[in-house]
């Protein structure tokens, strides 16, 4: 009787109490995150306050950047940014989605299929998993990139990457020099170096939410091509494609906005100068190369102005962040309808 | 049509054998061929960089990978020898620290968030909140850091980077955690409601424990992504040439060497010595950085089994 009593008893108060408490804490964690993005962005607002009241919009349009002179001005380091950003998205999205096309629509499937079928070896169900497993295991070779810490990547791209291009550049460079992307010489760290190594930063995440896009494509869109007798390649560019762009689109997005705000590679390689030219051989400024190089040795007035400069920089990337998430969202619902 | 005997129906009347063939001498087939080609070989292009990155560390690093590394200090311009063991410790005291911090507060909204009902604003906007956090630059993390730690107690310390990599944690293992504990089984929730617990008791002796691999998974990744942030600790924890314990003590106000740092600083330097620990620390770091997001796949996995 005891035992029963003891097994169906009612919530003591201090039990009671404690539930309470727990569950009022975890809701106050939860809204303390809300607050710690807003206290983020206030934060950074209210420091930049100063150096918004001296230098105004200006700063955004304005080109020289002079501690000595208290001149300061970042149109160079927006331009850098874009740059740098928009053509290591050119690289990386075109690599991206050709390796998530090969990681989603069967390739490899295929290609074990016919080494096996040399060895006579296609129907042991030994190996009825291993294209599945293959699959898995290039999805994680490709995932590994991302997990290689940005710092090595920069410490690889002055000690490999520019070693090897720079024949390359100086050949460009002696016989193209009237198209004005290779109109300097590749004296070391410049825009092309930082925006390849940048391309292959950005590129698992494309490839990541390009195959998620790939794979919820649903089966009948693909099915019902190859039954017209569409080839492999048209279903994939007729059908399949379209079908997922937003999704792949969306992944572009955000890869987009990782980009803009990468900073150890590029304050490595983009060789912080603060100019403004088309040449992908010449050295230019990223707003975050910016921040890293300056902020050690910044005095007071300098702070506010940095803050600026790192406002600027939030604002581009929460833009970019949140229309990518949007975008992704609409993807998401939009596929639900075809599904059914 | 229909006067016709059956027998003399063709239905491939009409119908090229030879035009159905696949040949590679058809636009269609080549084309097709052509492609495939075009993106089995870009993707092994794309993983080029990843082989070169992990042979250039195997050989410029490991050939200076010895014991010495990992007990000695780092060494001056054109000393010979030395190490970054202080670099080592920093990383990990400012991790654990950053852990320390994140964890517990992010597993308790992770709680709330999953157990959520659908319409609850609260949690569609925190969940919107960690989700922009997420895509956040880190070096802005460091400059929150800087604006909030640094400037308020006067100069750079082990604190500040900490401070400034929890805030890149946070996301990681709050998104995870929700997904842990949404995932366990409904009817184990209700198994303990219909016992008489009460929502604490259900959380802490049913659904933490249950979802607790795949709350160590998110754990173990956003420790992994923390160790090798480098941006928010330039100008949080600074660098030092030495140890962050001394007389006993840890100095978390003072400014700490940290791997990504040293890499950083030293990748620059025009000594050799400096550039070959540079690359045996990235070495290091990689490794370390690799093993934890292995352990975090493969508990994960376990999870899913």
């Amino acid at each position: 009787m005891a035992e029963a009593a003891a097994t169906t008893q009612e919530p003591t108060a201090t039990q009671r109490l404690t539930d309470k408490v727990f569950r009022r804490g975890c809701q106050a964690c939860a809204g303390l995150i809300l607050l710690l993005v807003l206290f983020i962005v206030v934060r950074i607002a209210l420091a930049a306050v100063p150096a918004i009241r001296e230098h105004g919009i200006g700063f955004l349009t304005g080109t020289t950047w002079d501690p000595n002179q208290g001149r300061f001005a970042i149109l160079p380091e927006i331009w850098g940014t874009l740059y740098t950003s928009l053509l290591a998205l050119l690289f990386g999205s075109v690599f991206g989605i050709a390796a998530a096309i090969y990681l989603s629509e069967g390739f490899l499937g295929q290609l074990t299929y016919d080494v096996l079928k040399k060895l006579h070896l296609e129907l042991n169900p030994v190996f009825l998993r291993l294209p599945a497993q293959l699959e898995g295991m290039l999805k994680n070779l490709v995932e590994l990139l991302a997990a290689i810490p940005s710092v090595v990547y920069g410490l690889w791209g002055l000690f490999v990457v520019i070693p090897r291009i720079r024949p390359v550049c100086g050949w460009l460079n002696a016989k193209l020099s009237f198209i004005p992307f290779f109109s300097t010489p590749l004296a070391g760290p410049g825009v092309l170096p930082a925006s390849i190594v940048l391309a292959i930063m950005i590129l698992p995440t494309v490839t990541a939410i390009g195959r998620h896009a790939l794979v919820s494509v649903p089966p009948k869109l693909r099915m019902a091509a190859y039954g017209l007798g569409a080839t492999r390649w048209e279903t994939i560019l007729g059908v399949i494609l379209p079908t997922a762009a937003r999704g792949i689109f969306g992944g572009i997005v955000l890869a987009f906005g990782r980009a803009l705000g990468e900073t150890m590679a590029l304050a490595m390689l983009v060789g912080n100068a603060n100019q403004i030219k088309l040449s992908l051989f010449s050295p230019a400024n990223t707003l975050a190369a910016l921040l890293a190089n300056s902020f050690p040795e910044a005095g007071p007035k300098q702070v506010t102005v940095l803050m600026y400069a790192a406002l600027v920089l939030l604002a581009i990337t929460l833009a970019v962040n949140i229309a990518g998430s949007l975008i992704l969202q609409r993807a998401s619902r939009g596929s639900e309808g075809a599904r059914t | 049509m229909s006067g016709l005997p059956p027998q003399e129906i063709n239905p491939f009347a009409g119908v090229d054998f030879a035009e159905m063939e696949k040949s590679l001498q058809r636009p269609r087939t080549l084309i097709n061929a052509l492609l495939d080609l075009v993106v089995v070989g870009m993707t092994a292009l794309a993983l080029i960089p990843l082989f070169s990155v992990i042979w250039m560390l195997v050989v410029r690093g490991g050939r200076r990978l010895t014991l010495a590394l990992f007990t000695e200090l780092p060494p001056a311009p054109l000393e010979a020898g030395g190490g970054f063991g202080n670099a080592i410790a920093g990383t990990l005291v400012v991790v654990g620290v950053a852990a320390l911090f994140t964890v517990p507060f992010a597993i308790a909204s992770a709680v709330y968030l999953a157990q959520a009902k659908p319409e609850d604003r609260l949690a569609t906007s925190v969940r919107f909140a960690a989700k922009v956090l997420t895509g956040f630059p880190s070096i802005l993390a460091g400059v929150f850091a800087y604006g909030v730690i640094v400037l308020s107690t006067g100069g750079f310390s082990a604190l500040a980077g900490a401070v400034a990599l929890s805030i890149l944690m946070l996301p990681t293992v709050v998104l995870t955690a929700e997904d842990a504990i949404r995932a366990v089984p409904a009817r184990m929730r209700e198994a303990a409601i219909g016992m008489g617990a009460t929502d604490a008791q259900t959380a802490w002796m049913v659904l933490l424990p249950t979802a607790f691999p795949g709350i160590l998974t998110g754990v173990m990744l956003a420790i992994a992504r923390a160790a090798g942030e480098t941006a928010p600790l330039i100008f949080t924890a600074l660098f030092s040439n030495y140890w962050l314990f001394s007389h006993g003590r840890l100095h978390l106000m003072q400014p700490t060497a940290s791997l990504a740092v040293l890499i950083y600083n030293f990748a620059g330097m025009p000594f050799d010595n400096q550039v070959e620990l540079a690359w045996a620390a990235a070495l290091v770091l990689v490794l370390l950085v690799l093993a934890l997001n292995l352990a975090g796949q493969a508990l994960s996995r376990r999870q899913q089994e």
